[in-house]
């Protein structure tokens, strides 16, 4: 088989633990043939975590608010304010779905919601602290970088303070969402509102100072070209150098369903994209210790392929989950479906907490 | 080619030489975790007779009618006269399904209580009068043989006539898988056996019908029943060199259930690389897209396959084993399969001339 220059040399940097440069990055997304892309990032995923182990976490999605002022271009599930589908939940009702999760023995919920201008610091304050009180088995992943922003400017506090606030509520982890591409030019196409890549970095940034865990996530296929995908990751992995806060990368394709980018793009990008976009993440993103494929977002038997394409993470159980819901993209899974599956691809199921603790080997 | 199991390396030596492998090489295929090292092995056979063209064929699935006097385990299609859901289509409506656009037809169908030849023999005929330049695939070696058992004409007669009827190919199914266990185990012993199965193909192959062959996998056979399903139809190859493409069929467990749940994407994309590998003698390997869904088919384009089969319009038999794909797609979804894996789409007809070169 001849393989091309680039590829031995990207063979021997990997083999040698050297990093990749741009270069490289732009062999792995636009030319190296999907397999030997796959088998490289297998080898790094292998060189990270030696054991044929895959993770889950049991989890739920809710979302506590669907109203938002940010309009993205990308966005299915929000509403303006007053707009009659517009809702907002109160702080009980965020609690009973906690606790709905919490008794299908979830340990972690990730909570997120729209930029609602509306919500006081003290409404997500209270979230924090009651979910801490009332549910200690369950991690509160609240709030994503814009929504801690957007607490910042309702409370007239810098991010750093709100995130300080947040830690003395119990709060020690943040998803990653609301990346999308860390890309001035793309962000500026399809969500304006939400400003520059420094927008979401610098909250993950004092996340990690003070003692956060957070992950990065990516959502690709829309309007992005492989300089503004290299240009997400070499923010990813420059931030990831100075405080090694990021648990896992997570990257899931654009569902184009009733957004207002559908009517220029009609398909999500299938399975080859994700599975390059998830091996060559591996193998660039050399200082994150996880990566997450998903059943959820590309469906199960895509999310089986890329345990083999340098994925080591499975994700959630997603007992609730409204993002996709709204862009008519609909999946579910149960624990005993999940293990089996994993189990299927040939490798060993472990539950995990959200910091990626392991919980239990099945 | 670096592979992380190092057995390999020994394979894709000999593969890379043009020689052929053995049964041993066969089992450790499907045995080794090193999934993609046999997926680049079998990507790079492929490659290196097609380079980056998938065939698919505008076609027309026809099944006359899925009474049959079979009860195999793992048929969700049969139906006894009588019971709810049976059917039996008429030569009109048969004749009227064939589209214009069409290349293929495919027809295939439960082997009928009391149908004569000679209505098999008519259905061919009506088909080919109305739409003479629609290349028809039909009847399985396993309906061949039934024609036999249920009115003493042998294959070689019934072929020759049905070939002058103007049936052009043959289908590859009933092979199921070849072993003796699983024939009693799943009650299939009333069908062609692999000898009988093998030998009708042969015969096909002589009057100039070229076939294809197929094999079910994903319930309770080992992995060496399917290596010896392998080598069998090799060494049929070498015999009469009428194969011209092998799909492998993964089970639908339907109502059946055999097993708890589709056989996972990863067992269907190493069994088409394996077969890539072991069958060398093969011209063309199959990524079915009814049984394996549009997004494994799209993978198993770097697996190995270099044909997705065609647009269908109302494939019956695995869907009515629970199948999770549409009864039909559009050429523009083959398209879609094709080109996300960064392969030229190339249309073709029932016997692999190319019609167009979609680029």
């Amino acid at each position: 088989m001849e393989l091309t220059a680039r590829a031995e040399d990207v063979r021997a940097k990997v083999d040698g633990g050297a990093r990749l440069d741009r270069a490289d990055g732009h062999w792995l997304l636009a030319e190296a043939p999907l397999l030997e892309l796959g088998s490289l990032a297998q080898a790094a995923r292998f060189a990270r975590i030696p054991e044929r182990r895959v993770t889950f976490v049991i989890d739920s999605n809710p979302n506590y608010t669907n109203v938002c002022i940010t309009d993205c271009q990308f966005c299915a599930f929000y509403r303006r304010p007053g707009d009659p589908e517009a809702y907002t939940l109160t702080v009980d009702e965020v609690l009973a779905k906690i606790e709905s999760a919490a008794s299908r023995g979830a340990t972690t919920v990730l909570l997120q919601g729209g930029h609602n201008p509306a919500l006081p610091l003290e409404y997500y304050l209270s979230l924090v602290r009651e979910t801490r009180r009332r549910f200690p088995e369950v991690t509160p992943h609240f709030f994503t970088a814009s929504e801690i922003q957007t607490m910042a400017t309702v409370s007239r506090l810098h991010v750093g303070q709100v995130l300080d606030r947040l830690y003395q509520a119990g709060q020690r982890t943040l998803p990653g969402g609301g990346a999308e591409i860390l890309s001035t030019r793309v962000r500026t196409r399809i969500a304006p509102k939400k400003g520059g890549p420094a927008a979401w970095l610098d909250v993950h940034r004092e996340a990690h100072r003070r003692g956060f865990k957070s992950t990065a996530t990516m959502m690709y296929g829309h309007v992005e070209q492989v300089d503004d995908v290299l240009d997400h990751w070499e923010a990813v992995r420059t931030l990831q150098d100075e405080h090694r806060g990021f648990t896992a990368f997570v990257p899931w394709s654009f569902k184009p369903g009733h957004t207002l980018l559908e009517k220029w793009i009609k398909h999500y990008q299938g399975p080859n994209a994700y599975l390059r976009m998830l091996a060559a993440a591996r193998l660039y993103l050399d200082n994150v210790d996880h990566i997450q494929a998903s059943w959820f977002s590309e469906g199960k038997r895509v999310g089986q392929i890329a345990l083999h394409f340098g994925a080591d993470d499975w994700g959630g159980t997603l007992f609730e989950e409204n993002v996709h819901k709204a862009a008519a993209y609909v999946n579910t899974i149960g624990v005993e479906e999940m293990i089996a599956l994993i189990r299927d691809t040939g490798f060993t199921p472990a539950q995990r907490t959200t910091e990626y603790e392991l919980l239990k080997t099945y | 080619m670096h592979v992380s199991d190092p057995r390999l390396k020994r394979v894709w030596d000999r593969a890379e030489a043009g020689e052929r492998l053995s049964r041993e090489d066969g089992l450790l295929l499907f045995e080794t975790q090193d999934l993609l090292g046999v997926g680049r092995m079998a990507n790079a056979l492929k490659a290196r007779r097609e380079g980056d063209r998938v065939y698919f064929v505008m076609n027309r699935h026809i099944t006359p009618t899925n009474l049959c006097v079979l009860s195999c385990r793992f048929c969700d299609f049969a139906r006894k006269k009588g019971q709810t859901g049976a059917y039996e289509h008429t030569i009109e409506d048969m004749v009227a399904m064939v589209k214009p656009d069409c290349r293929e037809v495919h027809i295939v169908g439960g082997h009928h209580p009391d149908w004569p030849f000679e209505y098999y023999e008519r259905i061919i005929g009506a088909i080919h009068a109305a739409h003479p330049q629609v290349q028809i695939k039909a009847f399985t070696a396993a309906e061949i043989d039934y024609f036999w058992r249920r009115w003493k004409i042998e294959p070689k007669e019934s072929l020759a006539r049905l070939q002058a009827a103007g049936l052009q190919s043959m289908p590859g199914g009933g092979a199921e898988i070849f072993s003796a266990r699983l024939a009693r185990l799943l009650h299939y012993t009333g069908k062609a056996d692999p000898d009988r199965w093998c030998e009708i193909h042969g015969i096909a192959h002589a009057l100039g019908i070229k076939t294809n062959a197929t094999m079910l996998y994903g319930h309770v056979e080992t992995m060496a029943e399917r290596v010896d399903h392998l080598v069998r139809v090799r060494e049929q190859q070498d015999r009469s060199g009428g194969f011209l493409t092998f799909i492998p069929l993964a089970y639908q467990v339907g109502t059946t259930k055999l097993v708890p749940r589709l056989t996972p994407p990863t067992d269907s994309l190493r069994t088409i690389a394996a077969a890539r590998l072991l069958l060398d003698n093969f011209p063309h390997i199959e990524a079915y897209w009814v049984v394996l869904g549009e997004e494994t088919t799209s993978i198993a384009l770097h697996f190995g396959a270099d044909d997705v089969n065609g647009t269908l319009e109302d494939e019956r038999i695995q869907h009515m084993a629970g199948a999770d794909t549409p009864a039909g797609v559009a050429r523009e979804q083959l398209f879609r399969m094709i080109r996300d894996a960064g392969k030229i789409p190339v249309e073709r007809d029932a016997l692999y001339n190319v019609v167009r070169v979609w680029n």
